[in-house]
């Protein structure tokens, strides 16, 4: 527990710093969407990593979330704060009774079922056009403010989301060192097994499956107020891949290593610009790589680099990395 | 192990920083975001193409008095997100003086708090009337707006005494705006739309759309959206025997169009800009000499036929040379002197900007065209 409360606590300070490096640079607002990004890397991992659940519909959450908060608080002249906790648990509500249904399947069949979920909220987005906007777009929702502190800069934006990464970060930590989430861990590994035991399975993947999506929706939230301008696009079939990527490059079952796939998949492609048109396929050619040789992801491949790379050097293991 | 990765993070990213931030002084940057890649890289590649052909042709002649142009080009893959942090990168790392683009409505909408922030002219080569309408002090764009395109169709529709349309419009970004406009002004032209339907991007066939509209009273069908949807529904009318004109948006003026629908492309006219018919336009159309060098070089360049969409981007970065060289090279300067240009001869027109209007074309930037022979021809 104390190792735990030791990582976090050097997760928030490096958070804390980052804008010292990046200050005035468009990196600072690349880490944004970072931080966006691992809220929902965080949260499906929750339900693919520990739980053993696969989703390929996450980013309709995401999108509810910023179209709920979007349409409330622009159309609706709400607050943006309570938009966020309405919309926040009418997701979670949403998820949940769909949740009853959909994590009866396992395997492929749920694959199939939340992708299906997925695409029929895209459509949703695209085609219910006085109130979305439609494929044009949803313009001028307006920034979150708190008192007289409107987040309207990057460096501001950048405190707000990964505030709510940390407070996520927390919470997902505990959860996952808990009984509850050591019952998730035995339905992902043996369900039947775990049900024999008088885990009450059924029940806690559909209480996972919520608590993922809402997460998803406060993103979804933070990301409408950031952008100020949301289409359907940001939320369709290939977000929800790029997630389940970021969850598995990053590794499978870690809440840090959401966060490693969330910046590593963000960042890279703005590292790999300086190569023009080829950027693609070097990006392509890297993450078959490091499925391939890092098959546990980032957060156990990189310690394992590093211990064979001292291995090479000295001869010796280098333990404490 | 987590402080390493980021330490190697921040430690590339500085590098990358200062690499791209030691650039001789003396050059005047300009941005230009494009959908290079993705699904609207029909309008991004012409685009990226015409705008670094102009600027070459810019620095060759001797830049802009006296100093080099430096066109910086990212490509936005058609996303929102990526657009604004490309925007970002422009402003803050690159110090750009303006921006040609982005591609899409969708994509400078969102980008368009951004520079309205920051304080630096964008100029869009997207068609959607909002970007400029409500009118934002730092945005302007060069491509001509769905109302001018629909004006043009009605009123040519009125001439040959027809007013039952039906309208079939594509369900993304440009169809909707047509579908709003083609409503919207219906009515001024005394035009009853008596079949209102669409179809998705992605849509192989729509027969069961056309099937509809030939059971319907409609005179004429009006078709809006972009490759290859258009061609499909023109193929779709010649096997249903449709006999109904058809008329289509300015999505489809370029040569790609009539080589996918082939045989059924005979005799559909549309609105367009002047350039694919720049060499028929009569010898006293304003437009026409900018319009023959702009295809000459094109053609020259890139070995291919240049279309109106490349056009945008020549505008948009001849609009900006015309700011600089009246109001000199900061945003501010360029943005008062945009504002101020009147009479410029373009590919997409001839752009009047006012104070109320960033937007500075009229519905002669378009001309009715007919496809005849496989080719086009001004429409009667």
């Amino acid at each position: 527990m104390k190792r735990e409360l030791i990582k976090f606590m050097l997760f928030a300070l490096c958070v804390l710093v980052a804008p010292l490096f990046f200050s005035g640079s468009y990196l600072m607002n690349v880490l944004v969407f970072v931080g966006i990004h691992t809220l929902l890397a965080v949260a499906l991992n929750l339900l693919l990593g520990y739980a053993g659940q696969i989703s390929l519909g996450h980013a309709a959450f995401f999108g509810l979330g910023a179209y709920g908060s979007g349409i409330l608080t622009t159309t609706f002249s709400w607050n943006p704060w309570l938009a966020m906790v309405t919309v926040a648990v009418i997701v979670a509500t949403m998820a949940f009774a769909i949740g009853f249904p959909i994590l009866k399947l396992k395997g492929h069949y749920l694959a199939m079922a939340t992708l299906g979920l997925g695409i029929i909220i895209f459509i949703v987005f695209n085609e219910w056009v006085d109130v979305t906007g439609g494929p044009s777009g949803f313009p001028g929702i307006p920034n979150l403010e708190l008192g007289t502190l409107v987040f309207d800069s990057d460096l501001k934006n950048y405190y707000l989301v990964w505030s709510f990464v940390l407070g996520c970060v927390l919470l997902s930590v505990n959860l996952a060192n808990s009984r509850i989430g050591r019952a998730f861990r035995a339905i992902h590994d043996a369900e039947t097994a775990a049900r024999v035991m008088g885990v009450n399975a059924r029940l806690l993947k559909v209480q996972v499956f919520a608590l993922s999506a809402m997460i998803c929706a406060i993103a979804g939230s933070l990301y409408a107020h950031v952008m100020t301008f949301i289409a359907p696009p940001s939320f369709g079939f290939n977000i929800s891949v790029e997630l389940l990527t970021m969850v598995v490059i990053g590794g499978l079952g870690s809440i840090y290593g959401s966060f490693l796939g969330a910046l590593l998949l963000t960042m890279l492609p703005e590292f790999l610009r300086f190569m023009h048109d080829y950027d693609i396929v070097f990006y392509g050619g890297l993450l078959m790589v490091m499925t391939i040789f890092m098959p546990g992801g980032l957060v156990r491949g990189i310690p394992e680099l590093f211990r064979k790379l001292a291995g090479l050097k000295k001869g010796k293991g280098d333990a404490h990395a | 192990m987590k402080f390493r990765f980021k330490t190697l993070a921040s430690a590339a990213a500085l590098l990358l920083a200062t690499v791209s931030t030691s650039f001789a002084a003396g050059t005047i940057k300009i941005g230009g975001l494009f959908a290079v890649t993705g699904p609207p890289a029909f309008l991004g590649e012409p685009e990226r193409n015409t705008a670094k052909m102009v600027v070459d042709n810019i620095n060759k002649a001797g830049g802009i008095k006296g100093q080099k142009v430096e066109l910086v080009v990212y490509d936005t893959a058609g996303d929102a997100t990526k657009a604004v942090q490309m925007a970002t990168k422009l402003i803050k790392d690159d110090k750009v003086v303006a921006i040609i683009g982005p591609s899409t409505t969708g994509e400078t909408m969102a980008v368009i708090p951004v520079v309205e922030k920051e304080k630096i002219p964008l100029i869009s080569c997207a068609a959607g009337s909002k970007i400029t309408d409500p009118v934002k002090p730092y945005v302007f764009k060069t491509a001509q707006n769905d109302s001018l395109a629909v004006t043009k169709i009605y009123e040519y529709l009125q001439q040959h005494k027809q007013n039952k349309v039906a309208i079939l419009t594509v369900s993304d970004g440009f169809g909707a705006s047509g579908r709003e406009q083609l409503k919207a002004l219906a009515g001024k032209h005394g035009m009853q739309i008596v079949v209102d339907d669409t179809y998705g991007p992605k849509d192989t066939d729509m027969t069961s759309q056309l099937t509809k509209i030939r059971g319907s009273q409609a005179q004429a069908l009006i078709v809006w959206g972009t490759n290859p949807g258009p061609a499909v529904i023109a193929k779709n009318a010649k096997q249903l025997g449709l006999k109904m004109p058809l008329f289509m948006s300015h999505g489809v003026s370029s040569k790609k169009f009539i080589s996918l629908a082939g045989d059924a492309a005979e005799g559909i006219k549309l609105p367009s800009g002047k350039v694919i018919v720049s060499d028929v336009l009569p010898k006293n159309d304003p437009q026409k000499s900018a319009l023959l060098t702009y295809v000459k070089d094109y053609q020259s360049h890139y070995k291919v036929e240049g279309d109106h969409f490349g056009g945008h981007a020549w505008d948009g970065v001849m609009l900006v040379k015309t700011a600089i060289e009246k109001g000199g090279a900061t945003p501010e300067g360029i943005r008062n002197a945009l504002e101020g240009i009147k009479d410029f001869h373009g590919i997409g027109g001839t752009f009047n900007f006012s104070a109320n209007d960033h937007a500075g074309l009229t519905k002669d930037a378009f001309i009715m065209v007919e496809i005849r022979n496989k080719d086009w021809v001004i429409a009667k």
